[in-house]
């Protein structure tokens, strides 16, 4: 009944459609150099492990992964730290400039990263937070902790408001009611609210690219190394970018059973 | 719910206004300082009034010309993207499988083009319509056609667009499916006696419950598109020529490419300024649909 004639066609077309790209690149990370060149071919004919094993082995190659992992991590967990309480705070109660304040913050999830790349290279200059993973989590944090707030609000609307007020009769104080019953009743939208941060920390790069120089630099921001004087290196480029789909493709495995109403941000 | 008026929920609400105002406002004063000043260099500033906001909007000068430009190519993808991939959203998501394993394949397999990073997503397209090495560049210079995105306006047009369904129209596809798995069953049992054809059902039950995730849809893909750099930098670089330059683009090009800082804190500020008002408007409506539906809850 909520289908529509054609759909099987219409559903395998477009994931056709969606996966065909994804498969030329995987394609292509398994050849060598010369075959991408001088021949067409769907498959590889001579498969070669040879972009990959350079990767792993090169430390300037995989340092990026490392880097770019460690501040989507950090980012991750001080979004949500910082998010529950506020989510919390925006769901139960009404305060001076609550409205206001909540489309400030939903205003800046909407702010362009290229905006604000030259201020925050000036910024975490002046701290000396300049090329570490702690200057691209707190800047990632401008479009992640207004969506934290935006999803967990969401999923704390969810819990009747009786809860609190029998945990407060039975003596739970506030940040032991918050940890022992709403962090568990909430768990799935914390999940939802871990997933897009993790999400959207992983695939920016502007800002990664622009608050980083040696140390600290993202695996995105090593990928335009493979431009070199002999011409492009597509098999090892391709290499590279089959292994940044690989986390987001692990991520979205373990939650998607929650994917759909992750995706309504907890507001169906 | 009606919540309780207490102004001690400023504490829970402070953590996030430190980290955000840390990031969001001590940035912004320093683009509002730079936009009211002109630089020669050895950071020498001098003031320089509303010159630049004057410069920016007026179209014969350099920047103006050059703004206004990439704004008005910015606004036409926007609606082109939004034109294609929210009625492409739609159709996918009423053509998802009720059940079984085929469901956690198809969300498995939406959801993957928006976990790949944005420069990788340009890099994919970048070789995917390459006309010696990529997939469709190769299939369609073979068919006869005269397709390269790197000399050609309309077909670096066509593949930024492309990409950018690619990428994005699994977000609205997941949005509205959402929507529509919230519907009982029982509106469809009802809608079947009354013998309401296929198009009825769609138009009186399904859309009026997506509504609230399509504005989601709607605002996120608009955002996001109106503010898109990555993809279309790493594809096109910005060419043939300017013809896909968006306005981010150009601010970066300016900004850290030129170090025109001035001119780049300007055009920092109407930009966003735009968006603020976008923003604002997309808010109001949906905090107006919010409040209006358990009115009709409660009326029915």
């Amino acid at each position: 009944m909520h289908s529509i004639p054609g759909r099987r066609l219409i559903i395998s077309l477009f994931l056709i459609f969606l996966l065909l790209p994804i498969y030329w690149l995987v394609n292509m990370s398994f050849k060598t150099n010369a075959e991408i060149v001088t021949t067409m071919t769907l498959w590889p004919h001579q498969p070669t492990l040879e972009n990959y094993k350079r990767i792993f082995t090169d430390e300037s190659w995989y340092s990026g992964y490392i880097n770019s992992l460690t501040y989507v991590l950090i980012n991750t967990v001080i979004s949500i730290a910082v998010a529950l309480p506020a989510a919390y705070g925006f769901s139960r109660y009404r305060f001076l400039g609550d409205k206001h304040l909540f489309f400030w913050l939903l205003s800046n999830r909407m702010a362009p990263a290229a905006v604000f790349a030259l201020p925050f290279f000036n910024l975490y200059s002046a701290i000396n937070l300049f090329d570490t993973p702690w200057a691209v989590a707190l800047a990632h944090c401008i479009f992640n902790v207004p969506l934290a707030v935006w999803i967990l609000e969401g999923f704390v609307s969810g819990v009747p408001r009786e809860i609190d007020e029998t945990a407060f009769l039975d003596g739970y104080s506030f940040p032991r009611f918050f940890v022992k019953i709403l962090v568990p009743l909430i768990a799935s939208g914390i999940g939802v609210a871990a997933f897009f941060c993790f999400m959207f920390s992983w695939v920016e790069l502007l800002l990664a690219r622009t608050l980083t120089s040696v140390n600290a630099k993202p695996i995105s921001a090593i990928m335009t190394r493979t431009v070199s004087a002999a011409g492009m290196d597509w098999g090892l480029l391709a290499a590279a970018g089959v292994l940044t789909i690989i986390p987001g493709a692990l991520v979205i495995w373990f939650v998607r059973n929650y994917i759909a109403r992750g995706f309504a941000l907890g507001r169906v | 719910m009606d919540k309780i008026v207490n102004q001690k929920a400023w504490f829970l609400v402070l953590p996030v206004f430190a980290v955000v105002a840390f990031s969001a406002i001590l940035p912004l004063m320093t683009v509002v300082n730079y936009s009211m000043q002109d630089t020669f260099g050895n950071n020498q500033f001098f003031w320089n009034g509303v010159g630049w906001f004057k410069e920016l909007l007026d179209p014969s000068t350099d920047l103006g010309g050059r703004f206004l430009a990439s704004l008005g190519r910015n606004l036409l993808f926007s609606a082109i993207i939004l034109a294609i991939e929210v009625p492409l959203g739609i159709v996918v998501a009423l053509s998802m499988p009720r059940e079984g394993w085929t469901v956690a394949v198809c969300l498995v397999i939406l959801a993957l083009p928006l976990l790949i990073p944005w420069n990788v997503v340009g890099t994919i397209w970048q070789i995917f319509g390459r006309p010696d090495i990529g997939l469709l560049g190769y299939t369609l210079n073979s068919l006869g056609f005269d397709y390269n995105y790197v000399s050609n306006e309309f077909d670096a047009w066509a593949t930024v667009i492309v990409m950018d369904v690619w990428h994005w129209t699994s977000l609205v596809a997941l949005l509205c499916y959402a929507g529509l798995k919230s519907i009982p069953d029982a509106y469809y049992q009802a809608a079947q006696i009354d013998g309401a054809s296929r198009w009825a059902v769609f138009k009186a039950i399904q859309l009026p419950k997506m509504n609230r995730v399509l504005l989601i849809a709607v605002l996120l893909r608009f955002m996001d598109s109106f503010m898109i750099y990555t993809e279309p930098f790493v594809v096109t670089g910005g060419g043939p020529g300017n013809s896909t330059t968006f306005v981010s683009i150009e601010l970066v090009k300016i900004a850290l490419g030129q170090f025109d800082l001035g001119k780049a804190a300007a055009l920092s500020l109407v930009y966003n300024l735009i968006i603020l008002i976008v923003c604002w408007v997309f808010y109001t409506v949906m905090t107006n649909v919010g409040t209006e539906r358990p009115q009709k809850k409660g009326a029915a």
